[in-house]
């Protein structure tokens, strides 16, 4: 009766985790439907191709105009906020954060904590920090409740229980909730927003994420289709922001061009169903919200991005998750082959900054570059050049100091020397020429077994003579045969 | 929860991007460069002959020069900077001679095209040099299509074929459209569709050693889509994908394959049958 339904849990590092992915054939059904979806969805959202691409370059503009001045658009955000009676708090480490944010419940002597959906919080890893002090806290976004409920971690950054189908979520809460088993996706969003229901008016503190803070208004804005973000930010006494430095937007006339290509590059949606504006607590003569407002703005690596002109780019990011919803590594694997919060083309490019490529330093490799995140990323990060970058930084000599956070995490001396041995094939005519002509003769001696190519390929046997063979001996002839 | 998206397109066939760069194209001109790129050299020496037979047939003089070896994209793709650059210089330097590239590859073009300018960054001279190059370099069917300005007979026999576009090709230098419009001169020819056919068959260069599992996973879903798509043979006009989408079939002992764009026009417009 108790049988669990197998959710993959993947251990070892990035590839041994894509293989288990990748024999798990109800994961990658599961992604594949969905990732189809999601694309189709975009498309349409997107009828218009010359709309589309003048609004991504608009995108691009605001973010580079805002990081241009992001130091002063801080203090901005700061001044305003505080005018509209916001307690700003700044973390450089997500335990820093994690202490503020501890520190506000303890004020407040709370035990409960109600959570709208905030990728920050679990780049915090919030959740267990509280529960660990005491404080329970709760997932109130659905898909975060889902991978709450089954101890686990999202697998995309929209949509955090896309790794599972209806069956796995109606069998998760017949055994964690006790409900009777269903199929019907109504009944179990019902079940689960009953279950929700009661802790909103139980929290002590809400806690929520941010999707533009603007610095002209002191303004937070934060879209979601549930409502839980909307409840978590208004029922209980204390709303507790947090988000990354690079979410500031300089004026409310940045965020109209940036929430369009938010929600319709995301969940291809005109709009999302919320879009709350918040700009401070409740005052005194209304009859709700929450009588405190804090916000807390994490680094985390954000600064060390900032620095590097390049990866400067990183900080454009919106948080759409289209890259990933394009991306034919990401549909294959999913998201928690990645190993960290952020999966797929952004968090390739995201995650060194935040815990150095030490860490994850298959990350950078994990890519044909085939471009498609590049071409769907609404505010045109040139994510695959990224990616080569952080593959120069990875594989140079540690003392050569490397510009990313321990970058160097992927150098051999061997490696190296292969590729000067390729450099100068490539570079001398005569040794290239006498390589082809060895090549060509002895092809028929590649071996049956040449390491990881022929595990998907049969031996790559060269031709018999060169293009350079039979191009000189055509031309020779006068060409026109 | 995945299945709550229960409208997912049956057929992801996306054409992306959906519109050429505006470029300018020059007068054809008397003669060109070919630049048959290290894979073709190694692998398909005949596609590469075939494509100086298009470009002949044309009245176009092709010249090879020996000197080349590789347009320095593995070693770039790979992180090996330094590297890629001294290959890249020795390219640069071969082809300084205002004449047109014509490149049988996407993903070589776009490497002299989009990615000298990284590989050159912060050198202006030799970046002056990249911008010429670039200029003055076409991909194969780009360059047949708008600088030759070909209008073909179809002399083969009737045929069903399915289109492969490698991911430089496609989004650096737009040839999934330039192929179609070329077969589309060919009444006997039927380009059919495949499932998925805008994603990357997994090749990536060195991606497709250093990370074999993923790469494996989406040259098989490729090699599916292709034989399940009706069509009696597929044809690509880059090296590497045809490298390996042809290892993967006959890996999996397959009868179906692919074979460089090249190769079939050549045959389809010269009648000739292939030996």
């Amino acid at each position: 009766m108790n049988q669990r339904i197998p959710v993959t849990e993947l251990t070892g590092g990035f590839r041994e985790r894509a293989d288990q992915a990748l024999d798990d054939s109800q994961l990658r059904s599961n992604f594949r439907t969905a990732m189809d979806s999601l694309m189709k969805k975009r498309a349409d959202a997107f009828p218009d191709e010359d709309e589309r691409e003048g609004l991504r370059e608009q995108g691009n503009h605001i973010k580079a105009r805002a990081l241009s001045k992001l130091p002063d658009l801080l203090e901005q955000l700061e001044a305003r906020l505080t005018e509209n009676g916001v307690k700003v708090h700044w973390a450089e480490t997500t335990d820093e954060a994690n202490r503020i944010v501890h520190s506000i419940i303890e004020s407040r002597q709370g035990s409960q904590v109600v959570k709208g959906k905030s990728m920050v919080s679990e780049e915090m890893e919030m959740n267990d920090y509280l529960a660990e002090r005491g404080v329970e806290c709760l997932e109130s976004d659905m898909g975060e409740y889902i991978v709450q409920l089954d101890h686990e971690k999202p697998s995309h950054i929209i949509m955090p229980a896309i790794h599972k189908n209806r069956r796995q979520v109606s069998k998760l809460f017949h055994d964690k909730l006790g409900v009777e088993e269903t199929d019907d996706v109504d009944r179990l969003i019902r079940i689960g927003r009953e279950t929700l229901r009661q802790k909103f008016m139980e929290a002590d503190v809400g806690v929520s994420g941010v999707n533009f803070a603007i610095a002209e208004t002191g303004t937070l804005l934060l879209v979601e289709n549930e409502g839980n973000g909307r409840m978590s930010t208004t029922a209980p006494p204390v709303h507790v922001a947090v988000t990354g430095i690079e979410k500031v937007v300089e004026n409310l006339r940045d965020v109209v061009p940036l929430l369009s290509l938010l929600t319709r590059s995301a969940l291809g949606q005109a709009i999302t169903t919320y879009v709350n504006m918040i700009s401070g607590p409740r005052k005194a003569d209304e009859l709700d919200g929450p009588e405190e407002v804090h916000l807390v703005l994490l680094d985390n690596g954000r600064t060390g991005a900032f620095a590097d002109a390049q990866m400067r780019q990183t900080l454009n990011c919106i948080r759409c998750g289209a890259c990933m919803n394009h991306c034919p590594v990401y549909t294959r694997v999913g998201g928690h082959t990645y190993g960290e919060v952020y999966p797929g083309p952004i968090g390739k490019i995201v995650t060194p900054h935040m815990v150095g490529l030490h860490q994850v330093p298959d990350h950078p490799s994990a890519s044909s570059l085939c471009g498609a995140c590049g071409e769907v990323c609404p505010v045109k990060i040139p994510i695959p050049e990224l990616l080569q970058r952080l593959r120069q930084e990875n594989v140079k000599r540690p003392d050569e100091a490397p510009a990313v956070k321990d970058g160097g995490a992927k150098y051999s001396a061997r490696e190296r020397a292969i590729w000067r041995f390729w450099k100068t094939l490539n570079t001398r005519p005569v040794l290239y020429r006498l390589f082809l002509w060895g090549a060509t003769r002895f092809g028929w001696m590649t071996p049956k077994n040449v390491g990881p190519w022929t595990r998907n390929h049969s031996a790559p046997v060269p031709a018999r003579r060169s293009l350079h063979d039979l191009a000189r001996e055509h031309l020779d002839k006068g060409g026109q045969s | 929860m995945s299945d709550l998206f229960y409208d997912a397109a049956p057929n992801a066939t996306r054409v992306a991007p959906e519109r050429p760069k505006p470029r300018h194209y020059p007068e054809k001109p008397e003669a060109v460069t070919l630049f048959g790129t290290c894979v073709m050299d190694l692998f398909f020496p005949e596609a590469g002959l075939d494509a100086i037979r298009l470009l002949e047939r044309e009245g176009v003089r092709v010249h090879y020069p020996q000197g080349q070896s590789c347009c320095g994209q593995p070693a770039w793709t790979s992180g090996y900077a330094s590297e890629a650059r001294e290959v890249a210089l020795s390219q640069l330097d071969l082809l300084d001679n205002g004449l047109p590239v014509v490149v049988p590859s996407g993903s070589c073009a776009g490497m002299f095209r989009e990615h000298y300018r990284e590989v050159f960054a912060g050198e202006p001279e030799n970046l002056r040099r990249v911008e010429d190059l670039a200029e003055r370099t076409y991909e194969l069917t780009e360059f047949l299509l708008y600088v030759c300005r070909v209008q073909w007979q179809d002399l083969g026999q009737p045929t069903r074929i399915a289109l492969h576009t490698s991911c430089a090709a496609r989004r650096e230098m737009n040839t999934h459209l330039h192929a179609r419009e070329l077969l589309e001169q060919l009444d006997q020819v039927e380009r059919v569709d495949h499932d998925h056919e805008s994603e990357c068959c997994g090749f990536g260069g060195t991606f497709s050693v250093r990370m074999p599992e993923v790469s494996g996973a989406m040259v098989q879903d490729k090699t599916r889509a292709l034989v399940d798509s009706g069509a009696a043979e597929m044809v690509t006009a880059d090296g590497g994908c045809l490298l390996n989408i042809n290892g993967s079939l006959e890996k999996q002992g397959q009868a179906f394959r692919g074979r460089h764009l090249a190769s079939f026009l050549w045959q389809r417009v010269s009648g000739e049958v292939e030996a």
